[in-house]
């Protein structure tokens, strides 16, 4: 029988991280094994070959796409600069005659004698790769990158949008409850983290882009605001890659809820500290969620061990679906036998007593297990 | 447990004799579960007997498929009571008593399927039919390139260099003809030097599909960049399609590249006892195998999580379309975010509040493997899902068209549509079988709910079979039917689809209140005659097995397939839901205002007792 509940997501204040940083194309590894990096670190760099051009030479220059190369003033491999001749054609009886200039830096990749098609690849963009994490080189796989590894405190998100980045970590809601507003946001926030309670609003982002804060991480957003924020409606959780200039994660999901108050606790403990963080979240096979990594010193450092992921008598859980949705519980009871629900259909279920006291009967695809 | 590689080298007696086949063992490795089913014969029939499942393995931790696949036989045998996996963890082959099967089989759509890049010269023309051979075969499409998209060439090659395609289908032109655009679209493939989404190590396979003139100027073109193989064009002049050699190149290279770069899938490969099919190609097979039998125009659908599948097959002519963000839960908020709230909410007779469902749907898609809890949470997906289908289905509609290029004899009726685009062969008046598969229409709480959602969305036309996929079996029968089509055919109908019943609608809309037509109903146990009023709706039982004879006498302004007003007699087919009288109008048109779409769903709903009160 396949596990019919989400395994939940990570919040823990120990745990050792590694993060694979590889280059998208081979390249050059910057750093050896053991050696220590800090998150803005470049750890390995690349050149990308520049874009293709296509010109169509046969016509710019008025002859048959044959005629081509004996009408070429450089060849496939050259290099070419603005204003340099690449072509030449004498015209008719030396009337007319015309050339093809280069309008750009690059190389001549090909001619086709077939379509008269000129192909200039521009000049090569350098691209590196960052450590992300403040750590030691774990692995360097040869021209093509690194892992970098930590000891750290983490809490995954379940949502994120914007890419990677890290800053000083500031908590700026007194509780877990309230909503990370425009006014919880100073100047001084300036590249920080900025952690809130509950919901973070429109007005919230626009405010920590204005004063150029890293990220903004809370319990929920609405989903309005977001369709805002983002200019269209999201369709696929696939994300990551937004240019906000800002990178938003929420812990619990869409709407007024607040951050699990271990989360925040977690979080509130390391106010002031450097964090990294990475909004980009997939899901689907190979799930990616967003997350917070707050590099920790060796003295501080416990590891703590991942229970099996098991839903059992006892196990603290997290109601992911209405009507009790966000609640927090203890499983009581499971029952072999599937239980029918007010929607008519037949599930397997778990009895939960929730924080409120209340006794609930919610499907096991609707709860969701607390780890860390 | 060691998953090594399998049996003893034999040649089986199976295959000399198909019909000694008495055990088969199937298996369709999605995404996220692998699903087992057992087939046996019995008193000389084919019966599927038992079913088990197991999530798949092909991510870490153990990142071997057939680890899957043995967890999925285990659970299949302990059911029922035989041993498939021996304590080495392999299959026992052949079947011995109570022990083993003689037959190994599968599918595989894990690792997010087959992903293609398919290209042609002119859009509606030699690249609909390339698009049209690789979502046969069980691709997804991830972008289609033609000369005459308008796109600059720069920017084509910076989406082909984007793009991490599984491999590339290029064709364009036909045979003899001129070579030089279909050379032009491979000048910008070379460049591009597009790299496999698996493996670094290999290139990028290009299947040549298109002029067999230009071969030679193809392969100077993309001998370098790419590991190129040619077959016969997919179009060799305007008036034929030649899909068939492309399609199967596709699943060899599917076989060859793709699966094996997943993890595990050398051994499954070497496991199974006919080619690994993408499970989508193995779906479309069957369905094409049931209709060319009984001389049907059949429709399909498969609504997943992320994508629905449409297949249709009309008059003999298969078309299959992946609508690639329409789904259930990962892409329900795209179903929302293209079909529009307000377009949901038309089919909800209960009143919501827009914020919260909103949060709900996204809510739904990044924790996409919670289920309703409450009537109100089912009725709104169950809303959701008449939308993927219903957008899903005009997909297909618009895709499955007749030959673009092709000079047509027209009828002086298509002069006044003023209809100058292509005309899609799916029509729906001709449809006589309607086939439903996906957790939201397999597993509705009421069957009847199942019949509902397909008759909006699809709005079925004269009279039309309705079934369900019991499992979901189609891919594994799909496959079966390459090594034992009888087998295939007879587990298909006997275990496979669950008789909806019939749905009796006539295309058109009378005034409010008209007669929308006159019935007399006879046979199965059951004679009855009345008439149904324009928007209303009406079930009527007639048992699974069963058949009655049907006479239809529509109003003037509706059609039952014999001409607006002019009556049919018809056979109908029971099923767990019976026969529904649509005569609510085709299309169908629901009230604009809010409050008023509210109470005529209220009012359908009651009459066919879809929800409990």
């Amino acid at each position: 029988m396949p596990q019919a509940y989400s395994p939940g997501l990570l919040v823990s204040p120990g745990r050792t991280v590694r993060r694979r940083r590889i280059l998208p194309i081979t390249g050059e590894v910057l750093v050896a094994p053991g050696d220590h990096v800090t998150a803005r670190q470049v750890v390995a760099r690349t050149s990308m070959p520049g874009d293709v051009e296509p010109v169509n030479l046969s016509r710019v220059l008025g002859i048959p796409p044959r005629d081509l190369p004996q009408r070429l003033m450089r060849q496939v491999g050259d290099a070419v600069h603005p204003g340099d001749v690449v072509a030449h054609s004498p015209g008719l009886f030396g009337l007319f005659p015309k050339d093809y200039l280069a309008e750009i830096s690059g190389t001549i990749e090909a001619v086709s004698r077939v379509t008269g098609q000129l192909l200039l690849r521009r000049e090569p963009r350098s691209v590196d790769v960052l450590a992300y994490l403040t750590g030691t080189i774990a692995e360097v796989i040869p021209n093509e990158g690194v892992v970098v590894e930590t000891s750290a405190a983490v809490v995954q998100g379940i949502f994120g949008i914007g890419g990677e980045g890290c800053g000083s970590l500031r908590i700026v809601t007194p509780t877990s409850r309230d909503d990370l507003t425009a006014d919880c946001l100073t100047e001084e926030l300036a590249g920080c983290i900025a952690v809130g309670g509950r919901r973070i609003t429109r007005e919230a982002v626009d405010r920590a882009r204005e004063l150029g804060l890293i990220a903004l991480v809370a319990g929920g957003i609405d989903d309005h605001d977001l369709r805002e924020i983002l200019g269209y409606d999201l369709g696929v959780a696939i994300t990551g890659s937004e240019a906000l200039g800002l990178t938003i994660i929420v812990t619990e999901g869409f709407g007024e809820i607040g951050m699990a108050e271990r989360s925040f606790r977690l979080l509130k403990s390391f106010d002031g500290r450097e964090a990294s963080v990475n909004g980009a979240t997939q899901i689907r096979a190979g799930v990616v969620r967003p997350e917070i990594v707050i590099p920790l010193t060796q003295r501080e450092f416990t590891e703590t061990e991942l229970e099996e992921p098991v839903l059992r008598n006892g196990a603290a859980v997290r109601v992911i679906r209405e009507p009790w949705f966000g609640e927090l519980g203890q499983v009581t009871e499971l029952p072999h036998e599937p239980r029918l629900l007010a929607s008519g259909s037949l599930a397997r279920v778990a009895g939960v007593k929730l924080q409120s006291g209340e006794m609930a009967v919610v499907p096991r695809a609707n709860l969701e297990l607390i780890q860390g | 447990m060691n998953h090594g590689p399998s049996n003893e080298q034999r040649e089986p007696a199976w295959r000399a004799n198909p019909d000694s086949l008495e055990v088969i063992l199937a298996t369709d490795c999605g995404s996220t579960t692998t699903k087992a089913i057992l087939i046996e014969k019995i008193d000389g029939v084919y019966r599927q007997t038992y079913r088990g499942e197991a999530p798949t393995t092909v991510e870490e931790p153990l990142a071997d498929v057939t680890a899957g696949v043995i967890n999925a036989a285990t659970e299949v045998g302990e059911l029922a009571g035989r041993r498939l996996v021996d304590d080495q963890g392999l299959l026992v082959r052949p079947a011995r008593g109570k022990d083993g099967c003689d037959v190994y089989i599968s599918t595989s759509s894990a690792g997010g399927g087959l992903q293609m890049l398919v290209a042609g010269v002119v859009r509606s023309m030699s690249a609909a039919s390339a698009e049209r051979a690789a979502l046969g075969a069980g691709a997804i499409v991830m972008e289609t390139i033609s000369s005459n998209d308008k796109r600059p060439p720069y920017k084509t090659i910076q989406r082909i260099r984007d793009l991490r395609p599984d491999m590339i289908l290029l064709s364009g032109g036909t045979d003899g003809g001129t070579t030089r655009h279909v050379v032009q679209l491979a000048e910008l493939i070379a460049p591009a030097r597009p790299q496999p989404r698996f493996g670094g190590q290999y290139r990028m396979p290009v299947i040549y599909a298109g002029n067999q003139s230009a071969r030679p100027l193809v392969e100077e073109t993309l001998r370098e960049a790419c590991e190129l193989s040619f077959v016969e064009n997919v179009r060799p002049v305007l008036e034929r399609e030649n899909l068939t050699p492309a399609r199967d190149r596709i699943h060899d290279l599917f076989l060859e590249h793709v699966m094996a770069h997943a993890p595990g899938y050398d051994k499954l490969i070497a496991w199974a006892d006919a080619p690994i099919m993408p499970t989508p190609g193995a779906v479309g097979d069957i369905l094409q195998q049931i209709a060319k039998r009984d001389g049907l125009n059949a429709v399909g659908v498969d609504i997943g999580g992320a994508t629905t599948d449409v297949f249709s097959v009309f008059h003999g002519v298969f078309n299959r379309t992946v609508s690639a963000n329409l789904g259930m839960s990962y892409s329900i908020a795209n179903v929302c975010a293209e079909a529009g709230l307000e377009n949901i909410l038309r089919w909800v007779h209960h009143p919501c509040r827009e914020g919260e469902l909103r949060n709900r749907v996204k809510n739904k898609m990044i924790r996409p493997t919670t289920i309703p809890q409450t009537l109100e949470a089912l009725i709104f997906e169950q809303a959701v899902a008449r939308e993927a289908l219903r957008l899903s289905y005009l997909q297909h509609r618009e895709f499955a068209v007749d030959l673009r290029g092709v000079q047509q004899q027209r009828t002086i009726g298509d002069l006044f549509q003023q209809n100058a685009g292509p005309r899609s062969i799916v029509d729906n008046l001709q449809l006589d079988l309607l086939v439903a598969s996906g957790g939201v229409l397999s597993h509705a709480p009421r069957a009847v709910q199942t019949a509902a959602m397909l008759i909006d969305a699809f709005e079925p036309e004269g009279i039309t079979q309705l079934a369900k996929d019991s499992i979901f079996m189609m891919p594994h029968l799909g496959v079966l039917a390459q090594i034992h089509p009888r087998a295939a055919l007879e587990v298909f109908e006997r275990d496979c689809l669950i008789p909806l019943g019939t749905c009796v609608a006539p295309r058109g809309n009378a005034r409010p209140g008209d007669v929308c037509f006159r019935y007399r109903i006879s046979g199965g146990g059951f004679s009855t005659a009345g008439e149904l009023h324009v928007g209303d709706w009406k079930l009527l039982p007639l048992a699974p097995g069963d058949t009655a004879r049907i006479e239809v006498e529509p109003h003037r302004r509706c059609d039952m397939g014999a001409g607006p007003g002019r009556s049919i007699s018809a056979t109908i087919h029971g099923g767990i839901v019976g026969v529904i009288l649509d005569g609510r109008g085709r299309p169908l048109r629901l009230p604009t205002e809010r409050h008023d779409c509210q109470k005529q769903m209220d009012r359908w709903q009651k009459e066919l007792n879809l929800y409990a009160e």
